[in-house]
Formats: structure tokens, sequence, C-alpha cells
């Protein structure tokens, strides 16, 4: 199994990303992503089913901390970063427009 | 003045300590320096309001440091190189940034780096490339690039950046000086701007092994803001150790002996330091870790998946770049297409790819088993060692757009660092000589590697320590240097 990414694929995972492409890019992408998914195939061969996998290499089990109230960041600085802040509010354009 | 400058950052700090240096003084001497930056290391640069605090008596009283652009400092620009962070002003501080605070030092500015930490030669900078101060046609390395040539090319007395995958150890060693990763979890990722958030660790860049071990000490610790960070148990003390007698010292074989790609300079370098390592007292012998080789191939899953999830946030929603539009999604997709570079959108790609239905175990779960296996690799070899010695790089600074253009290549430049950051072990570079580059062209800086068990930083340290010592590097690019052997 060699996968080769092909433009259809390119812009499924793009839109799954929020990620918009011009025409050069959807090529460019095709081509580059193939190729570093071929080294990556390297692993996709391996018998590894009695495996058990890593996704953190620290072993730690419930941290907890005190429940304790804090004062949050305040409204004004949350906000000051912000593009659009309307009010107390991030302001943004219509879901449906 | 421009004395104090020459100091290690622990002599300056105690001659500060003692009054013999004005703090306010020697501050201002390195924004002079750091004001006179050709390499394109800083992004931003501290007029003196947050400089070091003269009254501490602290361990690093009276130091400034430079800080990789990808902690947030409340107030101070943080983009973490990227064009879509432009303008971001942090409310609040950085766990590492405000311990290095708690001690007596100062942030004397923020540094250049490939965007979002993603890059092996800081090219992808969405702001500028990085020059290696050894030459300037070559880079310095990534990410930590900007980090690594400030300390390097004297524009800063120490720096601290991240490593996920090599960001620290691989431009410390293409600028010939020392950088640290600790274990992951030892320092806290609190304000530290996520890329793969269980591979990124904090660590110093320094011009000796004792102020990396120094900025270390300073800077670990468990935060209850980072619920992955465990701090060192015991703590880190000063090196001091100048013999290597009775350790046992392995040299994998896939990462060193027979390991493709690595240049003959690089080569000629690492087996020299062996032989000193014998000098010293170690003994030296072959070992493996058989999955090594898979370490790239792993990570170039694991990595770009846990960034194409924590890089959702960037949408134009709370701060950064927005791209306006009168369709909320169509407005996510133009904001992140333009505040984003190629690297990054690769990346993005990639892992949205390897986490999307049908792909997911062959590829995200296979990379899984996989670091499991390269952690077994490392249990092993350290029943039989106490530490492991590799090339850093396999090749010293490249040219710069030599790798730009094949993102493989450039991925392969992490290939002797990428496997302890799977096994979330500690690793330190330092400088191990000079080589001449495959391509031709003066000599140029070769790291050596050392990699230890968990929490073997204070192990680790007294070894690079002992090894410093004796090899005598003289690390500073455009003086006169005697170079090694």
């Amino acid at each position: 199994m060699r996968p080769v990414i092909d433009r259809e694929q390119v812009l499924h995972v793009a839109r799954l990303a929020r990620l918009h492409l011009d025409e050069p890019e959807v090529e460019r992408m095709a081509v580059e992503l193939s190729g570093v998914l071929e080294h990556v195939d390297r692993i996709a061969g391996l018998e590894l089913d009695q495996v058990s996998p890593t996704s953190h290499v620290v072993e730690l089990e419930n941290v907890l901390r005190d429940d304790l109230p804090a004062p949050s960041l305040p409204v004004a600085e949350a906000l000051a970063n912000a593009p659009d802040p309307d009010r107390d509010s991030f302001r943004v354009p219509s879901p449906q427009a | 003045m421009s004395a104090a400058i020459d100091l290690s950052v622990l002599e300056a700090a105690a001659a500060v300590r003692d009054g013999a240096v004005e703090a306010d003084e020697y501050a201002a001497a390195w924004r002079a320096e750091a004001a006179g930056d050709e390499l394109g290391a800083y992004l931003w640069r501290s007029d003196g309001a947050d400089g070091a605090r003269a009254d501490s008596g602290g361990e690093l009283a009276g130091v400034p440091v430079a800080v990789k652009d990808i902690f947030c400092v409340e107030g101070m620009p943080t983009t973490a190189g990227s064009r879509i962070l432009d303008g971001y002003l942090p409310p609040y501080t950085a766990t590492a940034v405000e311990r290095l605070h708690d001690a007596g030092a100062g942030v004397l500015g923020k540094t250049n780096m490939d965007e979002f930490a993603m890059g092996s030669s800081n090219e992808n900078s969405g702001f500028a490339p990085v020059l290696n101060p050894w030459d300037p046609e070559r880079v310095p390395g990534g990410s930590s690039g900007g980090s690594a040539a400030a300390v390097a090319g004297g524009l800063a007395p120490c720096a601290i950046g991240t490593d996920t995958g090599g960001s620290i150890r691989q431009p410390a060693a293409l600028c010939g000086i020392v950088g640290l990763k600790p274990t992951y979890g030892a320092i806290s990722r609190y304000g530290m701007i996520a890329f793969a958030s269980s591979l990124d660790q904090c660590g110093p860049l320094t011009r000796t092994v004792a102020d990396a071990a120094l900025l270390l000490e300073v800077m670990q610790g468990a935060d209850p803001r980072d619920s992955t960070s465990t701090g060192i148990p015991g703590g880190v003390g000063l090196p001091g150790a100048e013999r290597l007698d009775g350790l046992r010292l392995g040299v994998p074989r896939e990462l060193a002996g027979e390991a493709e790609g690595i240049e003959p300079g690089v080569r000629e370098v690492f087996e020299r330091t062996l032989a000193t390592c014998e000098e010293l007292g170690a003994e030296v012998a072959e070992t493996a870790l058989p999955h090594a080789e898979y370490g790239i191939s792993a990570y170039y899953v694991l990595a770009p998946a846990e960034a194409s999830a924590n890089l959702a946030r960037y949408d134009g929603v709370r701060f950064g770049l927005r791209e306006d539009s009168s369709d909320l999604t169509e407005m996510y997709e133009h904001t992140r297409a333009a505040g984003f570079g190629a690297e990054v959108k690769r990346r993005i790609m990639l892992g949205t790819y390897a986490l999307s239905s049908g792909y997911y175990d062959a590829y995200y779960g296979q990379a899984q088993r996989v670091r499991t296996l390269i952690a077994e690799d490392f249990r092993s070899a350290f029943d039989e060692f106490d530490l492991l010695l590799t090339p850093t790089s396999p090749t010293v600074a490249f040219k710069l757009g030599s790798r730009a253009s094949d993102p493989l290549a450039m991925y392969m430049s992490d290939y002797c660092t990428v496997p302890m950051s799977l096994a979330g072990l500690p690793a330190i570079s330092i400088p191990a000589g000079m080589a001449r580059p495959a391509d031709g062209g003066p000599e140029l800086p070769v790291g050596l590697q050392i990699a230890g068990p968990a929490y073997s930083e204070s192990r680790l340290l007294d070894a690079a320590h002992a090894l410093e010592s004796a090899i005598g590097f003289d690390g500073a690019p455009g003086r006169d240097r005697t170079t090694v052997g």
C-alpha cells in the first residue's frame, strides 16, 4: 500500500483543517505530502499488533490540584487581542451567511 | 564593563551578587551587543524596562536572557515566529520565564524561530531567516535558531528555547554552543505556545555546560498550571566532574556507526571524541536501538497530528490575524491561509490526514506503537549503559536554501535527536570540534549528543562537563581559535 495523495484528497483534508489552499498550493501539497507519506510508510508494514500505543511518556495518573477559587482573566484583558470585540464578546461573521 | 560580558552566566551572576559588577551596567552592555544584531536573531529587543533586577540576590542576579519567541511574556510581543500572531501581546507570563525572573534574570529580547517551532533551519520564520554566526551563508539550525545564533554570536549571555524533535540540540550543534533538552516534564510548559504537546520541552542554550545546569535548576519544577510537569527529583547541581571513570557509554550503531547520511567530517570528530571519552576513563562500546531508524517516520506522524489539533485555535476570533469575510467558515479558511507559512500548512495537512477517518490506525496508531518500541529500546540500552553518545546532527550547518525545497531532506536533520524526544529522555549537545562541510568551505562546529535515562540530568551534565574541559572547544566565531585535534 503506497499512499499517494491526490488532488481530491488534498481538498478534502484542507476542508477538514479549515485551510484555504490556492490552485498552485493544491498541486504542490499533493506532491510534497505524497513524498513524506512514502517515507512514513516504512512503519505501516511493521507487525505491531502486540505492542501497546504510547500517547504520553511520563507515567502520571489523576493529577489533581486543590479546587480553590481564584480570579479569572478580566474580560477587558481577554478581549484586548481580539480582532473584533463587541461589548463583552468576540464578534464573528454569521455561520449561515 | 565590556570585560564583564566575557564572563560565563555563573560568574556574572556571582559578580553581581558580590557587587563587583553593577547589574544595570551589565544588562545595558548586553542590550548594546543585542542592538548590533546582524544575524536576524532577535524579533524584539528590550529597552531595559524589563531589565535584570539589580536588587536580587538570586542565582541569576542581573543576567539578561534571550527568550525564544514561543514563550508568552506579559506585555511583550509574542509571535512564535508566525504572521498569524503578529501584534499579539500576551496577558500572562510563561512559568519558565517567571522562574528566571524570580532568580533575578531579565528578558533581553525575544528570539527568532521557525514558525511554531516547525523547522530545522530557521528558514520557516514568518519574518526573516536567521544567519549562522560562523558563516552568514549558512543556517543556524532550528527551530531555536535565533536563540542559538544570539548566544554563539555574542548577542546574549544565554538563551532559552524549546525542543520537540531536536529544536534546541540541533541549532546548538550547528552554532557551536551547549543546548540541553531536559526530561519531558522537567520544566512547565505553561505559557509555552504549543506545537506537539507530548513532545515539547523547554531548555537552555548556553556557552558552557555549567551555565546550562544553572538555568535548568532555576527553571525546573512541578507547576500546578501544567499537569504534565514533574520537575527533576532531587534537583540539579552544578557539574564538577573532570573524569569519566567507571562510566559505561554506549554508541547506538543505528544513530552513529552504520547510520547513513552522516558527513565524513562529523564522523571523524565523533570518533575522536569517543577516544577522548576512553582517555577520561570511560568504557565505550557499541549498542543497538533497533527501532531508532523508524523515529523520523513516527515523529512526522505524531508531531503534525498533535500540531493540527493545537493550531486549530488560530481561527481569527480571539487573537491574532483575521481575514474578513461575510461567512464564518470562509473567515476561518482565509485567516489561516493568510497567517500560516508553507511548512505550517504542510504539517497541519499531514496531521489532519493522519487523524482522518480511515487513516487513523494505519498512521497515528502505528506511530504510537513505534514510539513504545523506541522507548523500550532505550530502556534495554540503559540496562547496560549509563549514557549514550551520538553525533547531534548528521551534518554541520548547511547553506541557506539548500534544503528548503525538499521537506524530507530537512526532516532528516533531526535523525539523531528525534528518538530521545519520542522516549521523553534528556539529551545535551556540546561542541565537540570543527569539521569541513561536505559541500566545501571553512570548518564549522560539530555537536556531540549525550543522552541519559529519565531524570538523569545531573549525571548527563557531569559527563558533559568533563568532556567540555577535555575537548577545550573555544567557541567564538570570528575570533582566533584553536581547532581540536
